[in-house]
């Protein structure tokens, strides 16, 4: 066992798993969140790729991991300042608590892309055009409807908003959102069974695991169509249908499509929250300006700053999976730093 | 004593120049079209002459305005310029009042002390040599400044210098070798016979105590005779031909004349009018934003002189008009850069021959290729429904919806009888062909769109689209009212066709370059902003507006430093941080929107979202629905 | 379908190494961007002039990078500059300068002659 104290800075997935792993080895820790509960994007999340399990399943692993004596959950509260002399850092909360800590874990996560940036998809002016966070809601709520109630009958899915695009500013691939739209688009047919959907991707990035057996699958099993190009804009018609203006890459020649509803892909940023951090404790971001980890093979836990640990997305675009394993490497970071410290 | 040898190089450049400046004026004159020969004559038997004498006084000597944008820089200017005048002025005087007789040739004037070295001992004659004394000391002041310039340009206020050629390095030593040689010339003869003022007689008795002054002085009149005549002779093909031919532009933009879309003597002297102050780079973004200096006008308007190829810098520019707004010479840098892009594909029009001494009309001047028509494929127009007011959203419109969404509301909400000419896309308005130079294919582009728009009968083209709209403007022949939406959006409230609730905002507004330095659409913009939300200052406010960077103008620069530019601009419009960055541009919306996390907006999404929708269509507004219950709907 | 002035070649194969790439190598050193297009299409599918004939600009950079010269020579000049395509552009490819450096390199070989 081990002696020391910790805070974990955000609640999502990657904080609630290295809190958890820190409590378990004898670690009082401190879980700060800004959110009035913990638990992070997964809440809002449906169902996960590529298995299309129950995301309550994870979620309920990870409340079972936070649930012990040795670590104190802070809702609702944000770090306002501080301080690291002797070894301790001295955190300041907004609301005026301060906790002396010998590590922090850094665990701020993403933020999705705001996708009424690509003004030309037109979120938030036309009625339909929805996010694949808006869709999750929908599937949550059971039910896959348009603003005016029909059901919608052709479906486009939108790669890359917000991802490998340096008009807004991100040039780097959020590599979920391919998995995603291919998962979203096999749930909306089985919402949805006469529905037609069709993915508008510039390349389909299927790296993870089972990630192209699943593509394989939403093409053999619910009949997803691919069409390469990317859209470049959104128009409505005058019966209030969505048109979308692609070029089909492959075929060499503008493509024209009505349809009922858009979803938009959005990308994973570098969270306002992490931005926040990296001013407080002075922390270095990268060009893509998610934190920038002391080494990219053998050091992505550790940080510019002694004591200082990443843990999750808030260093790059990641899936569940690879979140909890980030955050169990940086929970084994900040043992084997506690006990170096001790002798 | 009427004669010395060292006066021959100052006699041989004095009468060369003179003789330059009457052949260059014949050919420059020879070269004007009819009309502008007619208006030159105008001119110079008319008022315009007495202006020019005033704006030659206050700007080439005085340097008015260089004072007024940097003292500093203007002072170095005023006491180089207007000194050198009144020491020829004053010496002129001298001559004639105290030399051997009056009406001498023009060196006696310059060498006066080397031909009466005892004057200015006593009485009036102190007193005038007290004058020329001070008149020396001022200009060597600003020749002190022109020296630390061009080693440290930030001592004058300036970021940065322009890069000589080996010409202009000859002839800018020979031009500050002039006041200091003259100095320590009258200073040794003076010393040698105890004459001379505060200046050149203390200085003098002073080298006069321990050197030989009476046989170190002739060397010296030497060297200031040399560097006078060097200098004389290499003026015409230095950039300090801009002295002369500054007065040649004030008498012929006096007289009326303009730069026009092609090469000729206007443009010319324009271009050998820059004195390279600089004032251009200090003002342009693409130099403090981005860090890019060798586009600017003074590097185009040098790469012309030389006879360069311009082809990359010339296209390498926004377009923003900044410099036109600040030249102390008033060139029309803009002009003159379009000019330089048409030639891009048509070659350039002027050579330069004996060492750029002249320079001539292009034998082989190519006329443009591609006889054939480029945009023959555009549909023909069909006529179409009869209307009022015809709406053109423009290719970047099509790109932020919000906008033309807005607009749509807004014209719905004022009852009018419109309709949408490029709902689902038209053809491109002809302006950004035409600030690539290729004026021949905008046209067929103009000749297509001016057909559809005739054919609907409208009364009034609004545009979203300031680029659309200085094109329809000045390149369409239309017969209708052509109305930026602003423009109509103001003429909507004035007359009381739409409503508006108050949204208590703290808005910025950010003038884009072609609708305020383009078209002078500055104060209608404003004041619709002013019904329906609180404005404040930027810092940069009308002439004085920044580019956004997504310029159509520049078809060179690299997005990334079009980004550079945008965050710059964005940060300096939102540093008073409002609450919404307001513009009146699809371009600049765009650009901004990815360059700050400030709410970038365009006017006619915030009227959409304070008007109120009048509850019955037809009949009028005004009648039919009081403001109270307007207030209610919403 | 209309062939827009495409000369129906006489094999299928593009003849890689025979094929001049001298105004791609003009371009690429002229505009460095010309070799960030990943053939996404966003700039062919909001062009302005696509909209009334097949006019693709991710067609004709690929033609010219593999040196197939002869079909853009007849098409680049329908380009109307307007600039929605630089807008759209994910990888920032300066989409209007590489138009004009072509037009320039047909117009003046020499610029770009081996």
């Amino acid at each position: 066992m081990i002696t020391g104290n910790v805070v974990v800075v955000g609640g999502g997935v990657a904080g609630m798993e290295v809190a958890g792993q820190l409590a378990r080895s004898g670690c009082m820790v401190s879980l700060i969140e800004k959110e009035s509960s913990a638990g992070g994007h997964i809440k809002e999340w449906h169902h996960l790729f590529p298995d299309r399990r129950n995301s309550m399943e994870v979620t309920d692993y990870l409340a079972r991991q936070i649930n012990h004596d040795n670590i104190t959950l802070l809702t609702g509260t944000t770090i306002a300042r501080m301080g690291y002399g002797k070894k301790v850092f001295t955190v300041d909360t907004e609301n005026g608590k301060s906790i002396s800590a010998d590590a922090v874990v850094v665990a701020t996560g993403f933020d999705l892309f705001r996708s009424e940036r690509k003004e030309e998809y037109g979120y938030g002016i036309y009625d339909n055009v929805i996010t694949s966070a808006d869709l999750e809601v929908m599937f949550r709520n059971g039910e896959i409807k348009l603003t005016d109630g029909r059901r919608p009958e052709k479906i486009g899915i939108v790669h890359c908003v917000g991802s490998r695009d340096e008009k807004v500013g991100n040039i780097y691939c959020s590599k979920l959102c391919c998995i995603t739209a291919v998962k979203q688009a096999m749930e909306l047919k089985e919402h949805l069974s006469d529905a037609r959907v069709y993915c508008f991707y510039m390349d389909m990035r299927m790296g993870g695991a089972l990630y192209e057996e699943t593509y394989r699958e939403s093409q053999e099993k619910y009949g997803i169509n691919f069409i390469r190009g990317k859209v470049s804009e959104v128009g409505e018609t005058i019966d209030h249908k969505l048109i979308i203006k692609v070029e089909d890459t492959l075929v060499g020649r503008p493509l024209r499509m009505e349809l009922d509803m858009i979803v938009l892909m959005a990308g994973m940023e570098m969270s306002k929250g992490g931005e926040q951090m990296a001013q407080i404790f002075g922390l270095k971001t990268g060009e893509n300006r998610f934190f920038a980890a002391a080494d990219h093979h053998y050091g992505s836990n550790e940080s510019n700053v002694e004591a200082l640990f990443f843990a999750g997305s808030c260093t790059a675009p990641m899936n569940i999976t690879e979140t909890i394993s980030h955050a169990r490497a940086a929970a084994a970071e900040v043992i084997c730093y506690l006990r170096k410290a001790e002798r | 004593m009427q004669f010395d040898p060292f006066v021959i190089p100052f006699n041989i450049g004095l009468y060369f120049i003179l003789i330059y400046a009457v052949v260059r004026s014949i050919i420059w004159f020879r070269d004007l079209s009819r009309p502008d020969k007619l208006r030159l004559q105008r001119g110079f038997f008319g008022k315009a002459f007495g202006q020019s004498l005033k704006e030659i006084f206050l700007e080439s000597l005085i340097h008015r305005k260089i004072l007024r944008t940097n003292p500093r820089l203007g002072y170095m200017h005023m006491s180089l310029a207007f000194g050198w005048f009144l020491l020829i002025l004053f010496g002129t005087i001298e001559a004639d009042i105290f030399g051997e007789k009056h009406l001498n040739p023009p060196y006696k004037a310059i060498f006066f002390k080397f031909f009466n070295p005892g004057h200015g001992i006593g009485g009036f004659e102190a007193g005038y040599a007290f004058l020329m004394d001070l008149i020396l000391l001022f200009i060597l002041s600003g020749l002190f400044l022109a020296v630390i310039k061009r080693f440290t340009p930030k001592v004058v206020g300036m970021k940065k210098s322009t890069k000589l050629k080996s010409l202009d390095r000859v002839a800018l030593t020979s031009l500050w070798l002039i006041f200091p040689s003259r100095l320590i010339a009258e200073s040794l003869t003076s010393g040698e016979y105890g004459s001379g003022s505060f200046l050149t007689g203390t200085l003098g008795s002073w080298l006069a105590s321990f050197l030989p002054a009476g046989e170190l002085a002739y060397p010296f009149w030497w060297l200031y005779s040399l560097s006078l005549g060097t200098f004389f002779i290499l003026l015409p093909v230095t950039r300090y031909l801009h002295i002369p031919a500054e007065l040649f532009l004030i008498f012929m933009r006096n007289s009326g004349i303009r730069t026009g879309d092609k090469a000729g003597s206007y443009s010319e002297i324009q271009a050998h009018s820059c004195s390279s102050c600089g004032i251009c780079i200090d003002q342009c973004q693409m130099n403090f934003s981005a860090g890019i200096n060798n586009m600017q006008p003074a590097y185009l308007i040098t790469a012309i002189r030389n006879n360069e190829d311009t082809s990359e810098i010339a296209l390498n520019c926004l377009m923003c008009g900044r410099c036109d707004q600040k030249c102390p010479v008033g060139i029309e840098i803009s002009a003159v850069r379009m000019i330089q892009r048409r030639e891009v594909y048509t070659g350039p029009e002027f050579r330069n021959v004996w060492k750029g001494y002249f320079r001539l009309r292009n034998g082989d001047h190519t006329p443009k290729p591609n006889g054939h028509h480029v945009y023959d494929y555009l549909p023909e127009t069909a006529g179409s429904e009869k209307t009022d007011i015809l709406y053109f959203a423009g290719c970047m419109t099509h790109l932020t919806p919000a906008i033309s969404r807005s607009m749509v509301k807004i014209l719905d909400a004022s009852g009018l009888k419109w309709s949408f000419l490029d709902k689902d896309g038209g053809a491109c308005c002809g302006r950004p062909l035409m600030l690539a130079g290729n004026d021949k294919e905008a046209r067929e582009l103009i000749n297509h769109t001016s057909e559809m728009i005739w054919k609907s009968g409208a009364h009034t083209l609004v545009t979203s689209c300031p680029i659309c709209y200085k094109v329809f403007r000045e390149s369409y022949y239309l017969d209708i009212e052509v109305l930026h939406h602003t423009q109509f959006i103001k003429n909507l409230i004035d007359e009381d066709l739409v409503r508006m609730n108050f949204l208590h905002k703290r808005v910025a507004y950010h003038t884009p370059c072609e609708l305020g330095r383009g078209t002078l659409v500055y104060s209608e913009p404003k004041d619709v902003i002013r019904h329906v939300a609180i404005l404040e200052e930027t810092g940069y406010e009308d002439e004085n507006s920044l580019c956004c960077g997504g310029s159509l103008g520049n078809i060179k620069i690299s997005s990334r430093d079009r980004q550079k530019i945008a965050v710059d601009a964005a940060a300096r419009l939102t540093s008073r941080n409002p609450e919404i960055l307001i513009t009146s541009c699809p371009l600049c919306k765009k650009t901004f929107s990815a360059a700050t996390s400030t709410k970038v907006a365009d006017i006619s999404e915030i009227v959409a979202e304070a008007v109120i929708i009048p509850k019955t269509e037809k009949p009028p507004l005004k009648h039919s629905l009081p403001v109270a219950e307007a207030v209610n709907i919403f | 379908m209309e062939k827009f002035g495409f000369k129906i070649s006489k094999t299928r194969v593009i003849d890689f190494d025979q094929n001049d790439k001298s105004v791609a190598e003009f371009i690429y050193t002229n505009e460095p961007s010309f070799r960030l297009c990943i053939e996404c299409g966003g700039c062919s599918a909001t062009c302005t002039a696509g909209n009334f004939i097949p006019f693709s600009l991710r067609e004709l950079q690929i033609l010219l990078k593999r040196g197939e010269t002869e079909k853009v020579k007849d098409n680049i000049e329908k380009c109307m500059l307007c600039g929605k395509c630089s807008l759209v552009c994910p990888r920032g490819v300066n989409t209007r300068n590489i138009i004009e450096l072509a037009k320039r390199a047909f117009k003046t070989p020499e610029l770009h002659a081996v």
